[in-house]
């Protein structure tokens, strides 16, 4: 269950759903989109279109290229420390072929669409819940999705219950912008909301389904609206994996020159840790994201280099909390030369 | 013997100690009740394999009572009418009432005649779910108080 914290536009969180349901439709899983704000059938007509291997080679080659002409083959003078870590890989490289990587500018064709099995569920044109739904206490909005939700892994075999059913695929499921008023929860709105438990509580059967089926749960929440901490920390705990958003758009991080290059961040919450005992940390926690004009890429975090004659920066207080979790490296090279420590 | 003890982490995952007490206890030949909120069978079932524990033969001979909260709770929302006489101990997302959890634990970890087991344990993984489905602070306080008495008290 991969729960994303939208920014505050939505737009790049949005950018990142449809990302996800894309690599379903090129992968020939299962889909179901569920909504609140869009009509199903909307979301789907404005999925990017895959990139095909070799344009994507070739506009990474270009910038390879570009990179290599920097010669960084030579020795390190001055931050001579630096020399014996590998070099920073800010972008993904050709050699990784898991996934696909999508073309933001063009929509995917719909006969690629018509080629996977797909399932819509907007709450405003589904019928009012029925009485049996009453015993759960539960938002009936999210009380009729749930019901959606399980009718079609029942119905499709994704539970495995039927030993005859065809070969078993997987169902990717997307949930736009969980908890918003939208849905009829007021979450979002107030910090005692009249039923702070419904969100928690559709969290958890939806996770139930999900361990119990083939399936994979992407949702989008306005978390920057919902103002109760304690909510946010037990969804915080009842969702696998979680990623939030940040963009800088409208912030004073806009104009920063150190984040010139980015438009947002990438916070990792929380990573799964399913069957062991302890996950995988990556070495690098600070990544941000970027919209280049086909690709939505995330990277790590890159500090230019300091160049300018001040002698300190207005934001190096703001920077310093999170320069002390920049790994050492290129990122820590950056900082400014007065600061390197020998 | 009689020991409550709460596993609290802030920022991290503290969920290895649930594995290692599990196994720990499993192996001293206790008998353990687990109600497991958090995470499926399958997922304590391989992790204490690695820890050199099987939980499935556990379970078969009577040493672990488990009680999976993802299923059951699949089972109270789509399943068939439940029988009357036996609520089931997830009753609280409707009723938000936790007796039945706690009927369901003391029931559970009551020595039978013909069991040899060493001193009963209780595990709970873990109690922010209770809270984040519907059930009250106070009744959370209610149901670990009436554990903690019947456990460690009168069960020793």
């Amino acid at each position: 269950l991969v729960f994303t914290e939208e920014d505050k536009y939505g737009l790049y969180s949005n950018l990142l759903f449809k990302c996800f349901l894309a690599e379903g439709v090129v992968c020939g899983h299962d889909l179901f989109v569920a909504s609140a704000k869009e009509h199903p059938d909307n979301i789907l007509k404005e999925l990017p279109a895959p990139l095909l291997d070799d344009t994507y080679g070739k506009e990474l080659g270009d910038e390879a290229a570009a990179v290599k002409s920097e010669d960084f083959q030579d020795s390190m003078k001055i931050a001579w420390r630096y020399q014996n870590l590998p070099k920073m890989e800010a972008s993904p490289t050709t050699y990784t072929k898991f996934g696909h990587y999508y073309d933001v500018s063009k929509k995917m064709s719909p006969e690629l669409c018509q080629l996977v099995k797909w399932h819509s569920f907007y709450l405003h044109e589904e019928l009012s819940f029925e009485p049996k739904m009453k015993a759960w206490n539960m938002n009936s909005g999210y009380a009729r999705l749930l019901q959606s939700i399980q009718k079609i892994i029942s119905r499709e075999g994704f539970d495995g219950s039927d030993p005859q059913k065809k070969p078993r695929n997987i169902l990717r499921i997307g949930i736009q912008s969980l908890g918003s008023v939208l849905w009829g929860d007021d979450v979002c709105c107030s910090d005692t909301p009249e039923d702070p438990h419904s969100l928690t509580k559709f969290l958890y059967v939806l996770r139930g389904l999900l361990r119990k089926s083939l399936s994979a749960c992407v949702i989008t929440v306005p978390a920057h609206l919902i103002q109760n901490k304690a909510i946010m920390e037990r969804v915080t705990n009842l969702s696998d994996m979680v990623v939030g958003l940040e963009s800088f758009i409208g912030s004073e991080r806009e104009t920063n020159p150190l984040y010139k290059d980015y438009h947002g961040l990438v916070h990792v919450h929380q990573i799964p840790r399913l069957n062991s005992l302890i996950c995988d940390v990556s070495d690098t926690k600070d990544l941000a994201f970027r919209l280049k004009r086909k690709l939505f890429t995330i990277e790590r975090l890159h500090l230019p280099p300091d160049l300018s004659d001040t002698v300190s920066r207005a934001s190096k207080q703001d920077l310093a909390g999170s320069a002390k979790l920049l790994s050492s490296g290129c990122g820590a090279m950056a900082i400014g030369k007065k600061h390197l420590d020998f | 013997q009689g020991q409550f003890t709460l596993l609290r982490d802030t920022r991290t995952d503290g969920s290895f100690l649930v594995h290692h007490f599990l196994s720990f206890y499993l192996r001293a030949g206790c008998k353990v009740c687990f109600v497991a909120l958090l995470q499926s069978f399958s997922h304590y079932s391989i992790v204490a394999q690695k820890l050199g524990v099987n939980l499935a033969a556990a379970k078969e001979r009577g040493q672990l009572v488990f009680l999976e909260g993802l299923k059951s709770c699949l089972d109270l929302l789509f399943g068939a009418e439940e029988q009357p006489g036996q609520p089931s101990p997830l009753q609280f997302l409707s009723t938000s009432e936790l007796r039945a959890l706690f009927d369901f634990v003391r029931v559970s970890l009551t020595p039978a005649d013909g069991d040899s087991w060493k001193g009963p344990v209780l595990l709970v993984d873990d109690l922010s779910v209770l809270l984040s489905l519907g059930a009250a602070p106070v009744a959370v306080l209610d149901f670990i108080h009436y554990c903690r008495m019947s456990v460690c008290c009168q069960l020793k």
